[in-house]
């Protein structure tokens, strides 16, 4: 075994591989870019190397100076990861060629699977079954009509060099099939400028079920069962499962032996999984599944087979690469209860699923789900790779208790400081076609609206959060200790200083004392006038009417991100609609409340910046998220119009223009093209008028 | 430490009596204070706001640290007087913290008739000034005045405690480190416009605060310049060509917001000079105090009582208890800050003012702040006592009180009759606050015995030249008295006259107190050198 290796990735995985390393006692090297360099998997690590600036290209994918780092450092195997140089043959002959091993399959087996096609024909001549389909070059239309019927209604026509939908047609029956073969082509000549089509066996309601195969040296190919990826949107993987809901024996057997015939091979070594896509328009049949493609490294879902394997499979690809044999042999390999999987990323739901960024100044992950992250409280999501926070894992001895823990596990899941798909993922959980094992890769295209229908807070949760902005930046001293009758004894077992003027809360000789909150609520910008009545209680005169709020008890604690205080709690309150109970965060300007009805994030304005902004004219140009300053149109004293553009920022794959806000004249232009800038730089600013 | 252990019933009678009348003159108090709260009126209120302005008390509530306590002086101000033309004497006072420090604030309530300053207006101001002079708290005015009452200007313009004393005490409030901070909300008339003026750093609100010697309307008086009021002194004006404010906002929020900018660079720390013990609260419910203090003066009762209700606790350690017991003296804690506390529990003796001569010069070597718990009806008369020395061993505790160093905090809790007023710390002594409860009197003498005493001088007149004088004509000739003296000693009479910080709710008396010594504390405790003590 080795005694120290070299993890070539970050975020989550990196981590993942350095926990099982760490349990078999190996010591292990990180590699970071700039971005990453105070990154969790740094932290984690033994050791740590700097192999290059922040974009992928320049460091995660620079493979001389990731071997370059093993080879200093004295490693002795380098562990891909997913994603990057994971199934690039290149790097593995590169590794092998220090002297090294590479933790994963051959060169020859990752190019063996890396062409899609060709990967079709191996395994066609494996007998593996592959969707029955024409590919070639001939075009003449009686040609094709007959290749359609050898392959068997319903099929699709599609366009060689098309996407995203365009130019294709699904044919019901022969006689349909000149007309939409004509209708395709013209489409795929005016889209595409290029007629030439292929024709493919129409799979109704697909379904995403992989198997896990796991392959050594010695010539040992054994399968660790399969995996359902169906809850996919745009081909990205949101929940996977495992076993397959409706999974038969008989099914399994036909799947499982592909897979493993599949891997044989190809003379297969290390983790792998076979993706096939399977017929879910009724009950799975043993005919109706058809090789897709072979994923040659470690899947980002692995940890559904490890929770009802009971094995680890980092651990099982550590072995086989320092040369051991497969630890199990196929029969002592049992398949035991239910797991889940759900990605959790900063994204933005309603805007498309945008990636987002963002500095996490509250995450609060629950602590009774597996969760593989990458991340900790008062790190940063920055733009230059995969917004994940975490993958969410349950598993329970039913599929029905595994997803309820995972519904549990989502709601109790508290993120502040970026936008993440949290809420749709819990009403994924909660979506009757998922639960009854209805599953497919159009369901959440279809289900789409319901799933992300946009919620708003209610009275509850909207009169807590003005109280708790009500407060200012000093919440800890308005903490309510149940049952008590002011605020010492919390003072007191918190260490607070009780001079009278702050242990006092609210005090006045006649009459409460009023506090008010500037909060943005539905869009606007409201003055809410809260006031106090006696110890924990308040009135909150809420635009749609005053609430009295009665805090049973409210705890918080203040932690640093950045070196920015984040204040975060629990309140346990009283309303007259009963006992609610939510946590809250609070940083400057923004304030997140956690309650039942889900994660809502409030903005609440200094009003010294707030009018300090109008006192300038808005003449300040700032970024509107972290980006690449892409181009320049305007220097310093320009005279511009409003709307004018002066920038472009590239920003998540998008390129937005940034303009001037009013007429007048630019007193400066802060950035240069090909600078990097933060959420809220000031990029350019206009004379004052 | 050690615990008082209460003899009252909380369930008896007699409790609920006491209650009954407390809270009857509790009322009476909440009464007016309701109305002084109520400021100018719902119109005046109403245009007020229609202007964008905030309410004065909501100015004072978004200066202050959010869900931080405001102890209020003056709330009845004026009450009773100039026809009640003038509530709250146009004016809100009190301490508060921003930014986690410890001010007063001074804010004009521009809904009565355009925040002019009465007599009592101009009082008030300088109560305030002097509380922060004495106890060094940075001072905020929110200032919306037209500037001197003109009705009454005779009343408040020229006398040593008058208008101009205002800006003499700022001046020197500023050459002792003590920030004076200005934040024009409104108009800032005449003498007015000092106030920004002196102050070491001033904001005004755009389009809203004015700063002139002389509005336009004396402009065109005087010179025959026609000039709009923004023009000649709005917010632009000053902060842009004149220089006479400092920050421009944009509104009320945002000038309070910055007027809180400004006291969080003040750089400045309390000093620290007293031991603070872990606050714990009282064994014994406050709110007993109304059950356990009679609602007549005539009846005695425990001091102690009181005293356990208050104190961390309800732990008090007393000093000399066997000796001169009609004045209790003794260590606790209010809210972990140390006091020495001298109560009244009868009439004073000799033996009672020399042991409280002793215990106030305890607290001035230890540097403990003093609380005095007053309910007096005097010192012993009579020729034992005056042969006794009663005068010389008064005026040993008189001689204390006035000299010490240490801060006092005088709780008028009781009667405070003649010279009693001055050995407990009455206002003449200087305590750094004096506090009323709702059933106190204070008065030279009490009523009856005033009455007593010119009906005696009448009667020995009417009989030296021979007439006679009947029992029903000396009770009609006693009336006029007894009603004069019954108005005037009044908590409310005497408050209105601010010769007190104001009147309390008893049951607050523990956090009133709290507060009062918090402030007191900004200020460095002196070593004390008292005056002779005539042996």
């Amino acid at each position: 075994m080795f005694s120290k290796i070299l993890i070539a990735n970050r975020g989550e995985i990196a981590c993942r591989v350095m926990r099982t390393a760490r349990r078999l006692g190996i010591r292990t090297v990180a590699v970071y870019s700039d971005a990453d360099a105070s990154a969790m998997h740094v932290r984690e690590a033994d050791e740590a190397v700097h192999i290059g600036p922040s974009p992928v290209s320049e460091s995660y994918l620079q493979s001389e100076n990731i071997i370059r780092a093993a080879l200093t450092t004295g490693a002795q195997a380098i562990h891909p990861g997913y994603g990057f140089l994971s199934e690039n043959p290149d790097f593995v002959e590169a590794v092998e060629a220090a002297g090294l091993v590479f933790i994963g399959p051959s060169a020859a087996a990752i190019r063996a699977m890396g062409l899609k096609d060709a990967a079709k024909a191996l395994m066609e001549k494996a007998k593996v079954p592959v969707v029955p389909g024409y590919h070639g070059d001939m075009q003449e239309p009686g040609f094709l009509a007959a290749k359609a019927n050898e392959i068997g209604y319903p099929v699709l026509i599609k366009a060689r060099a098309g996407g995203g939908g365009k130019g294709m047609r699904k044919v019901d029956e022969a006689k349909q099939f000149s007309a939409a073969l004509a209708s395709c082509r013209s489409e795929a000549r005016s889209s595409f400028g290029d007629s030439h089509v292929l024709i493919e066996k129409y799979v109704a309601n697909p379904r995403h079920i992989e198997v896990q195969v796991f392959g050594d040296s010695h010539g040992n190919v054994v399968h660790l069962y399969e995996r359902d990826c169906s809850l996919q949107r745009r081909h990205q993987k949101v929940i996977e499962e495992a076993p397959a809901p409706g999974m038969t024996a008989e099914m399994r057997e036909a799947m499982t032996s592909a897979a493993v015939k599949a891997a044989k091979a190809i003379n297969y070594a290390n983790a792998g999984t076979i993706e096939f896509i399977v017929d879910g328009s009724g009950p799975l049949r043993p005919d109706g599944f058809w090789f897709m493609e072979m994923n040659t490294r470690l899947q980002v879902e692995h940890p559904v087979t490890e929770e009802v394997t009971g094995l680890d499979l980092v651990e099982w690809q550590l072995r086989v690469a320092a040369g051991e044999p497969l630890p199990l042999k196929q029969d002592e390999v049992r398949l035991n209860g239910h797991a889940f999987e759900a990605r959790l990323y900063a994204e933005d739901v309603p805007k498309g699923f945008l990636p987002a960024t963002g500095t996490l100044h509250h995450l609060a992950l629950d602590e009774s789900a597996r969760n593989d992250t990458g991340v900790a409280e008062g790190d940063t999501i920055t733009p230059f790779y995969d917004p994940m926070i975490a993958k969410v894992i349950t598993r329970g001895e039913t599929r029905e208790t595994a997803l309820m823990e995972l519904a549990a596990a989502l709601r109790h899941t508290r993120i502040a400081g970026t936008v993440t798909n949290r809420a749709f993922l819990e009403a994924l959980c909660a979506n009757e076609e998922f639960s009854s094992g209805k599953v497919d890769t159009g369901l959440i295209e279809r289900q789409l609206d319901k799933l992300t229908a946009p919620t708003n807070p209610t009275p509850e949760t909207a009169a807590l959060a003005a109280l708790i902005a009500s407060f200012g930046d000093d919440i800890t001293r308005h903490c309510v200790s149940p049952g008590e009758k002011n605020a010492a004894p919390y003072a007191a077992a918190h260490n607070i200083a009780v001079e009278p003027f702050a242990a006092l809360g609210g005090f006045a000789l006649w009459g409460g004392r009023s506090q008010f909150a500037d909060i943005l609520l539905n869009d606007e910008l409201k003055t809410i006038r809260v006031q106090k009545q006696e110890y924990g209680k308040y009135r909150v005169d809420l635009p749609a009417g005053a609430q009295e709020i009665m805090l049973r008890s409210m705890t918080c604690s203040i932690s640093r991100s950045n070196s920015h205080p984040v204040t975060s709690g629990h309140a346990d309150f009283e309303m007259d609609s009963g006992r609610h109970k939510a946590w809250f965060a609070r940083w400057h300007g923004k304030l997140a409340v956690f309650a039942d009805d889900g994660t809502f994030e409030f903005a609440t304005p200094d009003p010294l910046e707030a009018s300090e902004g109008e006192a300038g004219g808005a003449g300040k140009i700032l970024a509107p998220m972290p980006g690449l300053v892409k181009k320049v149109f305007a220097a310093a004293g320009d005279e511009v119009e409003k709307g004018t553009p002066i920038l472009v920022l590239e920003a998540m794959k998008m390129e937005h223009t940034l303009a001037a806000p009013r007429d007048g004249k630019l007193s400066e232009v802060m950035v240069a093209e090909g600078d990097q800038v933060e959420d809220g730089t000031l990029l350019a600013a206009m004379e004052e008028e | 430490m050690t615990r008082l252990s209460s003899n009252i019933s909380i369930r008896s009678e007699a409790f609920a009596k006491n209650r009954a009348a407390n809270l009857e003159h509790l009322r009476v108090v909440e009464e007016a204070v309701a109305f002084a709260r109520a400021g100018g009126g719902e119109k005046s209120r109403e245009r007020h706001v229609s202007r964008g302005k905030l309410l004065p008390r909501d100015r004072v509530e978004r200066l202050l640290d959010p869900g931080t306590p405001f102890l209020e002086i003056g709330a009845t101000a004026s009450h009773g007087m100039y026809g009640d033309a003038s509530p709250c004497a146009s004016m809100i006072a009190g301490i508060g913290r921003v930014e986690g420090r410890e001010v007063m604030i001074v804010c004009n309530d521009a809904t009565v008739k355009g925040g002019t300053y009465y007599p009592m207006t101009v009082k008030k101001h300088l109560r305030a000034q002097e509380i922060a002079r004495e106890n060094r708290l940075p001072c905020v005015y929110l200032v919306d005045s037209g500037g001197a009452n003109l009705p009454n200007q005779a009343e408040g313009f020229a006398d040593r405690e008058h208008f101009g004393r205002i800006f003499f005490n700022q001046a020197n409030m500023s050459a002792q480190g003590i920030a004076q901070i200005a934040v024009v909300m409104g108009s800032c008339t005449a003498g007015g416009a000092y106030v920004p003026a002196m102050s070491d750093e001033a904001i005004i609100v755009r389009d809203q605060g004015t700063i002139f010697l002389a509005g336009p309307p004396l402009v065109k008086a005087a010179t025959g310049e026609v000039v709009e009021p923004e023009e000649l002194g709005g917010g632009d004006v000053h902060t842009r060509l004149s220089g006479v404010a400092d920050h421009l906002a944009q509104n009320d929020s945002h000038a309070l917001a910055l007027a809180r900018r400004i006291v969080s660079n003040l750089n400045t720390q309390k000093p620290n000079q007293v031991q603070f013990a872990a606050p714990e609260e009282p064994l014994y419910d406050p709110d007993e105090i109304l059950g356990v203090v009679p609602g007549d003066l005539k009846t005695p009762y425990d001091i102690r009582e009181v005293i356990a209700r208050v104190v961390d606790g309800s732990r008090f350690d007393e000093f000399k208890a066997r000796y001169g017991p009609t004045l209790v003296c003794g260590f606790a804690h209010v809210m972990g800050i140390p006091v020495g506390i001298i109560a009244n529990n009868g009439v004073l003796f000799s033996e009672s003012a020399v042991k409280g001569a002793h215990f106030v010069e305890l607290c001035s070597q230890r540097k403990i702040p003093l609380v005095f718990l007053q309910n007096i009806t005097g010192f012993m008369v009579g020729k034992k006592y005056e042969q006794g020395g009663i005068a010389k061993d008064g005026a040993k505790l008189v001689t204390a009180v006035a000299t010490t160093s240490v801060p006092k905090i005088t709780m008028l809790v009781g009667g405070s009759f003649g010279a009693g007023n001055y050995g407990m710390a009455g206002r003449a002594y200087g305590p750094r606050f004096l506090w009323t409860w709702p059933n106190s009197r204070i008065s030279v003498m009490g009523g009856e015995q005033a009455a007593g005493v010119l009906a005696q001088v009448k009667r020995a007149g009417i009989e030296r030249s021979g007439g006679s004088w009947s029992d029903e004509e000396e009770t009609t000739f006693k009336q006029p008295t007894l009603d004069m003296f019954e108005e005037q000693s009044h908590p409310l009479y005497a408050s209105a006259r601010l010769w007190d910080d104001g009147i309390i709710d008893a049951r607050k008396t523990r956090q009133v107190l709290a507060l009062s010594l918090s402030a007191a504390l900004n200020a460095p405790i002196e070593d004390t050198n008292f005056g002779l003590l005539r042996m």
